[in-house]
């Protein structure tokens, strides 16, 4: 590409810029289209298996028309958007409405720049990459505000200002779960945190310590209120605000909230796919040709990752609304003070075995793995108990 | 307790505006004076004997026919299960009655209901606005002598007939 | 509509020198929640609720007035559209109501048939109330499963009665036609499957953690003020009074049936909360399974109507009954001339009562609290309007 963009210098189509500014804006540009190409299509097509997802849960079917197992109702759906009508309410401020989403997905996409796909994919490997997600994530909350005021709608600010605040007051326990991971590698760069652990589950920062597993959990439920879904989906309450601070909003900016809110899944479950989870290690033995070594990186961490997204759907499927008082003690109450005494353990944890305590750290694993075989057990004996019908094939 | 046992009680208490029962009907009620209904009312709810802690039911009659306006009070005791059932009848071209709603807090929306579709005004309540109707409609729709409004904000009422 | 009635003031309540104002928002006649066509002006301060007053009427369609011009036959398809969600209820009020005025005897079969009708439709309107409440307050799946059960009671009524909804089953001295064959059966087979659901029920939502969190302790009614506001139905034997027409007011062939009358508060919360009255509900479906079973068991062979006139009419007087529907015990009071149209017709529903209590129960609540009353109130617009 350095040859073809020194050709087009030599032809004059940048004019006098000089030749580092020609290649920064190139790299910039391939970054942002790969980038855009991967997110846009991840995130449409999470609202199709969403929507599959939840029916299984709720014993239907699911969108099942367009296309062969109705895989082309994202597309579907993306075209309906953007040929509809928008709409601006007359009494709306009409240039922060019209770049509220805007700011909405600057904030959501760039996430992307830090999260790795595989140890040669990363758009930018920086140095502070995790603390750089978590800043950027927060310009969500400028553009929901922005939403929510713009549309001249009591019910809109409301969702609004309810959505300012949770995102606000939950990116304190989501960063003091993530200091701890930060003590264990003394690095903030995503690519340093994932080499810091293995391809094992015994070598993952989930089972480094029972701080580090506690911590897990937090930034799970931390980031699910940052992503506002249920339970923590007040902004969107879609049985009290109609849509929230979507409510005014129509066509292709309807659009831009709604591939935010199901991209950011993906986000979500990467940042905990990074620093909990092994990231995108693969056995060392399984290939050394380097591409093939970085598509099975690829494939395990975007495995890894989609995991997360539908345990999210899950919950969602499941669980109902908190109400705005308890989401706040729950924050300030439990999250926070259970957060810090995380942070702490891991500093002296840290302090006491520099390099890890290796024996805790299978026993964690062991331990582990019988939570999630107790688990297993016990939806088995509530589907014995219940009697029911197992419809196992995803096709319908 | 039986009906005429009630109205003994009630007339020993009311005297004079305690008018009659009618035993025979198929639900006997009791006729009574409408400047005390409220009275009345007050003392049927406090009374040990009688405790009608429950407004059941207060429906408008219009009987046009007669001049006047009868409100039917179904009263109700959880504690003795039995019925208590009160009428008072108030003149057509002038209808007002004292409110129950300082004995039973469910005649609130009954009374604004009868007020609404029919004209009765009641003496006393809280808030007496239209309810089931809007604020600026004209007219008490459940009277006999009702005549629908031609047209309601520049809406015409008139319908073609369907039978041709 | 303009907000004529309330004044849109915009208050200054200054609290420790900070200006605050107190919004006054619209809960609008077209909502996702509210159940039916209801409208809320709701004073608010921030999250917390002044007053949430209620503006109804949208859904007034003057059936008391057209009972007056139809007669009394034709006024029974009517009846079903005062309630659609339990709409053999209204059936069953105005049936009895006329024959109280005629003095006309039900034969036993027809009494037995109007109970498996109503105690169906029963099943099917809590399921729908309890479902749209859970749904209200966020968790979409047993929505899903409370109204797959409840597709399978329409279609079984569709097979009594030709209607999914607004059934017209039951005529002035009896019902319309008897029990399909093999409707027994049927029947019997799906409470069998049914039964086993409320279990699954419980165990999907009620015992979670954030729902009891959402609905336990709000708005909390007491038995002197149930009883005060006339709150009829699961709402008043929420707050503690262990009250059914169809036990201490018995019709119809209740007095041979054995069932329970359940009481709150429910396994979480306090007595008269809104927990207490989705628990209510919940075991209230148990019960109806029990007297449905006795019914087919019990019931007699013979006519299912009784000889009415085609111009029906009754002697003139007045009469007043109280049937128990899904929403509570709903009074039907008619008054006749002796001529085949009824004089006046007038109906008090559970739901009347329920709204009449909201502005009281809303001070001090948050916006969200306001649905789950409203849910757990079990308020169907059509009652409130008729």
């Amino acid at each position: 590409m350095q040859d073809f963009l020194d050709g087009l210098i030599e032809q004059g189509t940048f004019g006098h810029a000089p030749a580092q500014v020609v290649y920064a804006i190139g790299i910039v540009a391939v970054a942002a289209i790969v980038i855009f190409g991967f997110v846009l299509n991840v995130a449409g097509v999470t609202t199709f298996i969403e929507r599959r997802v939840w029916a299984r849960i709720q014993s239907r079917i699911g969108p099942n028309r367009v296309g062969p197992q109705g895989i082309l109702q994202w597309l579907a759906d993306g075209i309906k958007l953007l040929m509809k009508e928008e709409v601006i309410p007359a009494q709306a401020d009409p240039r922060l409405f019209k770049l509220a989403p805007y700011v909405v997905t600057m904030g959501f996409v760039a996430a992307f720049v830090a999260i790795p796909f595989s140890s040669a994919l990363v758009a930018a490997d920086l140095n502070v990459g995790i603390l750089y997600i978590t800043a950027v994530t927060s310009l969500v909350v400028v553009g929901i505000l922005m939403a929510g005021w713009a549309s001249n709608n009591k019910w809109s600010l409301i969702g609004g200002i309810r959505a300012a605040a949770q995102i606000v007051s939950y990116e304190i326990p989501a960063a003091l779960s993530i200091f701890p991971i930060v003590l264990i590698t003394g690095t903030l760069s995503t690519q340093g945190i994932i080499r810091a652990q293995g391809w094992a589950p015994w070598s993952w920062f989930l089972f480094y310590n029972p701080f580090t597993f506690v911590a897990f959990w937090i930034l799970f439920t931390a980031l699910l209120a940052e992503g506002n879904r249920t339970p923590f989906d007040l902004p969107e309450a879609e049985s009290e605000l109609v849509a929230g601070f979507v409510t005014e909003y129509s066509g292709a900016r309807y659009l831009f909230f709604f591939l935010v809110e199901w991209g950011n899944l993906y986000v979500i479950s990467a940042v905990l796919v990074t620093l909990f989870l092994g990231g995108w290690q693969v056995p060392f033995a399984l290939s050394d040709h380097p591409v093939v070594r970085n598509l099975l990186q690829f494939l395990t961490f975007f495995a890894k990752a989609y995991f997360g997204v539908i345990l999210m759907m899950w919950i969602r499927a499941t669980l109902p609304r908190i109400r705005v008082d308890q989401l706040m003690s729950t924050c300030w109450k439990y999250l926070v003070p259970i957060a810090f005494a995380n942070f702490v353990g891991t500093a002296v944890w840290v302090a006491i075995w520099p390099n890890g305590n290796r024996p805790v750290w299978y026993l964690m694993t062991a331990g582990g793995f019988a939570l999630l075989g107790y688990f297993f057990y016990r939806v088995g004996f509530h589907l014995r108990r219940s009697g029911a019908q197992l419809l196992l094939s995803p096709f319908s | 307790m039986t009906a005429s046992e009630i109205y003994e009680r009630l007339k020993a208490h009311f005297g004079e505006r305690v008018i009659s029962l009618a035993q025979d009907a198929k639900d006997p009620w009791i006729l009574v004076d409408p400047a005390a209904i409220a009275e009345i009312g007050r003392f049927l709810h406090d009374d040990p004997e009688l405790r009608c802690d429950a407004l059941s039911n207060q429906s408008g009659v219009d009987y046009k026919a007669q001049g006047w306006i009868e409100v039917v009070y179904h009263l109700y005791s959880y504690a003795h299960r039995h019925y208590v059932i009160l009428k008072v009848r108030t003149p057509r071209d002038a209808a007002e009655l004292p409110t129950v709603e300082g004995v039973w807090k469910a005649a609130n929306w009954l009374e604004r209901e009868i007020y609404d579709l029919l004209g009765v005004n009641f003496v006393g309540h809280s808030d007496l606005r239209r309810l089931l109707l809007p604020e600026d409609w004209i007219g008490y729709p459940l009277r006999k002598d009702f005549v629908e409004p031609e047209q309601y904000h520049g809406i015409s009422t008139r319908r073609e007939s369907l039978l041709r | 509509m303009s907000l004529a009635g309330f004044e849109v003031e915009v208050e200054q309540v200054g609290q420790s020198g900070l200006e605050t104002e107190e919004m006054t928002l619209n809960m609008g006649p077209q909502h996702p929640s509210t159940h039916g066509v209801l409208r809320f002006v709701v004073k608010a301060d921030g999250e917390v609720m002044r007053q949430a007053i209620p503006d109804v009427g949208y859904l007034h369609r003057s059936i008391e007035k057209i009972s007056e011009k139809v007669g009394y036959h034709g006024f029974m398809p009517y009846t079903d559209r005062v309630d659609y969600v339990a709409a053999m209820f209204c059936n069953q009020g105005w049936g009895m109501v006329s024959e109280k005025l005629g003095g006309i005897a039900v034969p036993k079969r027809g009494e037995y048939c109007r109970v498996i009708a109503a105690e169906l439709n029963r099943i099917a309107s809590h399921l729908l109330s309890v479902g749209t409440m859970v749904l209200d307050i966020g968790a979409i799946t047993p929505f899903f499963h409370a109204f797959r059960e409840r597709e399978k009671i329409n279609d079984l009524l569709e097979e009594l009665c030709g209607a999914r909804l607004t059934y017209n089953y039951m005529r002035i001295g009896g019902v319309a036609w008897d029990l399909p064959p093999g409707y027994a059966e049927k029947v019997t087979a799906f409470l069998d499957r049914f039964e086993p659901m409320l279990e699954e029920y419980d165990d999907l939502i009620s015992a979670n953690a954030l729902y009891v969190g959402r609905c336990a302790g709000v708005a909390v009614v007491s038995a002197e003020e149930a009883v005060n506001y006339n709150l009829v139905g699961p709402n008043l034997r929420a707050s503690g009074v262990r009250y059914d027409v169809r036990r201490d007011e018995p019709y119809s062939v209740y007095p041979e049936l054995e069932f329970d009358v359940p009481v709150g508060p429910g396994a979480h919360g306090v007595l008269g909360d809104s927990y207490a009255r989705y628990a209510v509900r919940i075991r209230e479906m148990t019960e109806s399974i029990k007297i449905l079973r006795q019914c087919f068991r019990q019931m007699p062979d013979g006519p299912v109507i009784a000889k009415v006139p085609r111009k029906f009419k009754p002697p003139a007087g007045d009469a007043y009954i109280r049937v128990e529907s899904a929403r509570g015990d709903m009074g039907w009071y008619a008054v006749s001339d002796g001529t085949e149209y009824p004089y006046r017709c007038k109906v008090r529903t559970g739901s009347f009562a329920a709204m009449a209590i909201i502005d009281k129960l809303s001070q001090g609540l948050m916006l969200a609290d306001l649905v789950t009353v409203i849910a757990s109130l079990d308020i169907v617009a059509p009652e409130v309007d008729r």
